[in-house]
C-alpha cells in the first residue's frame, strides 16, 4: 500500500476520487420501444445467440414445460425449491423430480438430464437472462451441470431494455449468473461449437401476455 | 527467449502459423466492427470507461482497501503479492492447507504471468487448464499465442492428434472414435475436463473486474468452465492484478457493454459470473484473493505509461495490429502479446532485457492499436515514451522505489530495438497497412509530444501528423545511426 502512494505521488493529496470526473452520456437505453417491442427484441436476442425460444401464458406453461421434457426423453429434472409446484404438474411421475439441496453432489447433478428455473431479470438489447440464485432459481451449480436448462422468463414485467436497466435491478450481494446462449466455444479455428461444459441446450420460455398495461424496466 | 525480430523471424517463416492467425485476426475484427456499430453511443461508452479506471488508478490505494473490508466483509480473505514469487508461493501454502494436489483452473492472464502452473507443479500439485483453448495448449506443451484465442495456432488436425496422444497422461484418455470436427473435438474436451471439474475441491481462477464499493468479482466467458471452478470446489483462490479494480457495482453497466463486443464481438458473452465472498451452501466455501503487484505500482508511477493499466484484456488490440498479425503471439515473450503486450511487458518487467528493450520497437506506430481500444489507451505514445526510456534511459520506478536507468546505447539491448524496427520496415506489407491507417486515426493523436519535447510542445499546436510516424523515426535513428547501427548488428 505504500507503493502504491509512492507510486502516485503526482495526484495531489487534496484529490479526492470524486474529483476525478467519469461522464455518463452513454444512453441508459437504446432505443425507443414498447414493452411488447421490448420482449420481441429479447426474443430475437436470444434466438441469434442460439437459444430456443417459445411462448407461452401462465394456463399453457404447465403443458409446454412437460412437453419440452418429453421431446428430450428426460427422465430426470433438477428442481429448485421455489419453483411454483403448477409448473410441473403437467410432468408425468416416471420423470424423477431431484430437489435441490445442499446435499446434492456434482455427481449426482451429472446424472440428471434437465432443470428448469425462473429468472431475475433478462435483458432484451443482448438478449441475455441473469439467475441471482433466488428459491426459484436454485443454486448456481443446478443450471450449470445438467445439459438441458429450461429458463421460464415471465414477460413484460422481468424483462428490461438495457444492461444498465438490468443492473439497477440486480443485488451485487447475491451470486449472478448472465446466460446469453448456451456454452459455446470457437477455440477450434474459430468454428463455433454449443456446450463445451455447461448446458448444450437453452430453451427460454417466455410465458404471460406478450404486452401488458405495465411498461417494462421503468417502475 | 530471443528479442522480438528473432522470435518474430522464425514465426513469420510458418505460413501456418501466419495464415491461421490472418484468418483469426481478420474475421473478429469485422465481427467486431458490426457489433460497436450497433451501440450509437460507443465513444461516451468509450470515454466513461477510461474515465472510470483512470479514477480506480488515481485513487488506487483507497479502493484497494475499501475492496479488502468489502471482500473480508462477506467471508473471504484477502491476500497481498509483492511479484510473482511471492504470489506463487502464496497460492501453493493455500493449495497444501487443503490437502488437495489438484486443482482446476479458469484461463488466467495473471496465473500465466507469474508462471503458476509451473510453481505449483514443483511444490508436487497439478493445475489443470479448463478452458478448451488452453487445454489444446497445455497437452500440446505449448504457449498459448492470443489472448482470446489461446490455440489458434493449431489446427483442427493437430488438435485432433494432441488429444489422442496426450490426454490419457493427464486423466481420462480420448475416445476412440474422435474426428478432427470442432464437435467432436469439443465433446472429447467435455468429458476429460467433466471428471476433473466433478471431483474438483479447489478452484484458481483470476477476475475480470473487482468492485471495490462490494467486494465483487467478476469472471466473463463462453464456456461455462469458468462457472464449473467457480461453483463446484470446496475452496476458490482467485489471483487477480489490482489494476482490475472498478469503483462501483453500477460501473459494470459500461465495462459489460464494452467488453464484449470489443473481445468477442457478441452483444454479451454467453456467461458471466460475479460472486461476492462465499454464499451460504451456493459455491466455495473458502474464497482467497491475491492482490498481484508484480510491476504494477512501478507501471503506475509512470504518468505517461500508467494508462496501460487501464487494459481490459478484450484483445481488440491484437487484431487489427499488422506487426502482431505477421509475427503471432509467441514472438512477444510474455503472457501478454500485441500491441498491449508491447506495453505492458516492458513496464512490467522493466527494460533491461534484450526482449523488453526491443518490445517497443515491435510496432508500426500505425495507431489502429489506439483507435479500437475500448478505454483508450494511446499505445502509440506510450510506445514513444518506452522507446526514449530504451534509448535514453531516465527516471523509472523499479519495485517501488525511483531510480534512474542509464541509457541502453551499445548494448545488446538497443541493438535488439533496432532490429525489431528493421524488422517491421522489412516486411513492407505492415509499413503500408501502418501508414493508410494512420491518415485515419490523426484525430486521436497525443496532444503534447512524450518526453524531451514536451516543454517544446506545452506553447505549441502539433501538426496534424504524429510527432513521430514511423517513417519519420526510422529516418532520424538511421540517418542519425545508420553507419553505427550497422557496425553493431
Ligand atoms: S489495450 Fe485496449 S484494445 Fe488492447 S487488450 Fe487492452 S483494452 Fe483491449
Amino acid at each position: 500500500m505504500a507503493r502504491i502512494r509512492r507510486a502516485l505521488a503526482d495526484v495531489p493529496r487534496a484529490e479526492t476520487p470524486d474529483a476525478v470526473p467519469v461522464e455518463r452520456t452513454y444512453h441508459r437505453v437504446h432505443g425507443d420501444r414498447t414493452p411488447s417491442e421490448t420482449v420481441d427484441l429479447l426474443a430475437e436476442h436470444l434466438a441469434d445467440y442460439r437459444a430456443i425460444v417459445h411462448r407461452t401464458d401462465a394456463p399453457a406453461l404447465p403443458a409446454l414445460i412437460a412437453r419440452l421434457l418429453a421431446d428430450r426423453g428426460a427422465t430426470s429434472v433438477a428442481l429448485p425449491p421455489g419453483l411454483p409446484d403448477s409448473w410441473l404438474s403437467a410432468v408425468p411421475d416416471a420423470v424423477r423430480r431431484v430437489p435441490d439441496t445442499a446435499e446434492l453432489t456434482p455427481h449426482d447433478l451429472d446424472a440428471v438430464s434437465s432443470v428448469v428455473t425462473a429468472c431475475a431479470v433478462a435483458i432484451a438489447e443482448t438478449g441475455t437472462v441473469v439467475l441471482d440464485a433466488a428459491p426459484d432459481q436454485g443454486r448456481r451449480r443446478i443450471t450449470l451441470v445438467p445439459d438441458h436448462h429450461i429458463c421460464v422468463i415471465r414477460v413484460p414485467d422481468q424483462v428490461v431494455d438495457s444492461v444498465p436497466e438490468g443492473l439497477e435491478r440486480l443485488d451485487p450481494a447475491r451470486p449472478l449468473t448472465w446466460i446469453s446462449g448456451p456454452s459455446a466455444t470457437s477455440d477450434i479455428e474459430l468454428d463455433r461449437v454449443e456446450g463445451v461444459h455447461g448446458p448444450r441446450t437453452l430453451e427460454v420460455i417466455l410465458t404471460g401476455p406478450p404486452a401488458g398495461p405495465e411498461t417494462a424496466g421503468q417502475s | 527467449m530471443p528479442a522480438f525480430p528473432a522470435a518474430a523471424d522464425a514465426s513469420t517463416r510458418n505460413t501456418q502459423l501466419r495464415a491461421n492467425l490472418r484468418h483469426a485476426t481478420h474475421t473478429i475484427r469485422a465481427k467486431r466492427a458490426t457489433a460497436v456499430a450497433e451501440l450509437d453511443d460507443w465513444s461516451s461508452l468509450r470515454a466513461a470507461g477510461a474515465a472510470i479506471k483512470d479514477r480506480s488508478l488515481r485513487h488506487l490505494d483507497h479502493y484497494l482497501e475499501q475492496l479488502e473490508s468489502a471482500v473480508t466483509a462477506a467471508g473471504g480473505h484477502v491476500h497481498w503479492a509483492a511479484d510473482a514469487d511471492e504470489a506463487n508461493r502464496i497460492v501453493t501454502e493455500l493449495v497444501q492447507a487443503t490437502g488437495e494436489r489438484e486443482v482446476v483452473k479458469v484461463k488466467s492472464m495473471a496465473t500465466q504471468e507469474i508462471g503458476l502452473n509451473g510453481a505449483l507443479a514443483t511444490a508436487g500439485i497439478t493445475a489443470y487448464e479448463t478452458d478448451l483453448a488452453e487445454l489444446i495448449v497445455q497437452l500440446g506443451d505449448d504457449l498459448p499465442s492470443h489472448i482470446l484465442v489461446p490455440a489458434i495456432h493449431r489446427n483442427r488436425g493437430e488438435i485432433r492428434d494432441i488429444f489422442a496422444e496426450k490426454m490419457a497422461q493427464w486423466g481420462r484418455p480420448a475416445p476412440e472414435w474422435l474426428t478432427d470436427a470442432p464437435a467432436d473435438l469439443a465433446e472429447a474436451a467435455r468429458l476429460h475436463l467433466r471428471e476433473k471439474f466433478l471431483n474438483a475441491k479447489v478452484g484458481i481462477s483470476g477476475a475480470n473486474f473487482m468492485v471495490a464499493e462490494t467486494g465483487t468479482l467478476v469472471v466473463v466467458e463462453s464456456e461455462g468452465n469458468g462457472r464449473m471452478c467457480l461453483t463446484l470446489p470446496e475452496t476458490l483462490i482467485s489471483v487477480v492484478g489490482i489494476e482490475k479494480i472498478v469503483p462501483t457495482f453500477q460501473d459494470l453497466e459500461v465495462f459489460l457493454q464494452l467488453l464484449p463486443r470489443s473481445s468477442t464481438a457478441e452483444r454479451m458473452n454467453p456467461y458471466t459470473s460475479t460472486w461476492t465472498g462465499t454464499t451460504d451452501a451456493d459455491g466455495p466455501r473458502t474464497f482467497h484473493l491475491v492482490l498481484l503487484d508484480n510491476g504494477r505500482t512501478d507501471t503506475l508511477a509512470d504518468t505517461v505509461g500508467r494508462q496501460a493499466l487501464r487494459c481490459i484484456r478484450c484483445s481488440a488490440c491484437l487484431n487489427v495490429c499488422p506487426v502482431y498479425e505477421r509475427a503471432g503471439g509467441h514472438a512477444y515473450g510474455s503472457a501478454y502479446p500485441g500491441p498491449i503486450g508491447a506495453i505492458l511487458t516492458p513496464q512490467l518487467r522493466g527494460v533491461q532485457s534484450e526482449l523488453d528493450a526491443s518490445l517497443p520497437y515491435a510496432s508500426s506506430l500505425c495507431g489502429a492499436c489506439y483507435e479500437v481500444c475500448p478505454v483508450a489507451i494511446d499505445i502509440p505514445e506510450v510506445l514513444v515514451h518506452l522507446r526514449e526510456r530504451v534509448v535514453e534511459g531516465g527516471p523509472v520506478s523499479v519495485r517501488g522505489t525511483r531510480t534512474v536507468i542509464k541509457p541502453a546505447k551499445g548494448h545488446a539491448a538497443e541493438r535488439a530495438a533496432m532490429r525489431a524496427a528493421r524488422w517491421a520496415l522489412d516486411h513492407p506489407r505492415v509499413l503500408r497497412t501502418g501508414q493508410r491507417l494512420a491518415s485515419r486515426t490523426r484525430r486521436f493523436h497525443p496532444r503534447r509530444l512524450p518526453g524531451p519535447g514536451r516543454a517544446w510542445s506545452d506553447t505549441r499546436e502539433l501538426p496534424k501528423v504524429p510527432e513521430e510516424s514511423f517513417r519519420d523515426w526510422w529516418q532520424r535513428t538511421r540517418g542519425e545511426s545508420g553507419t553505427e547501427g550497422r557496425k553493431t548488428t
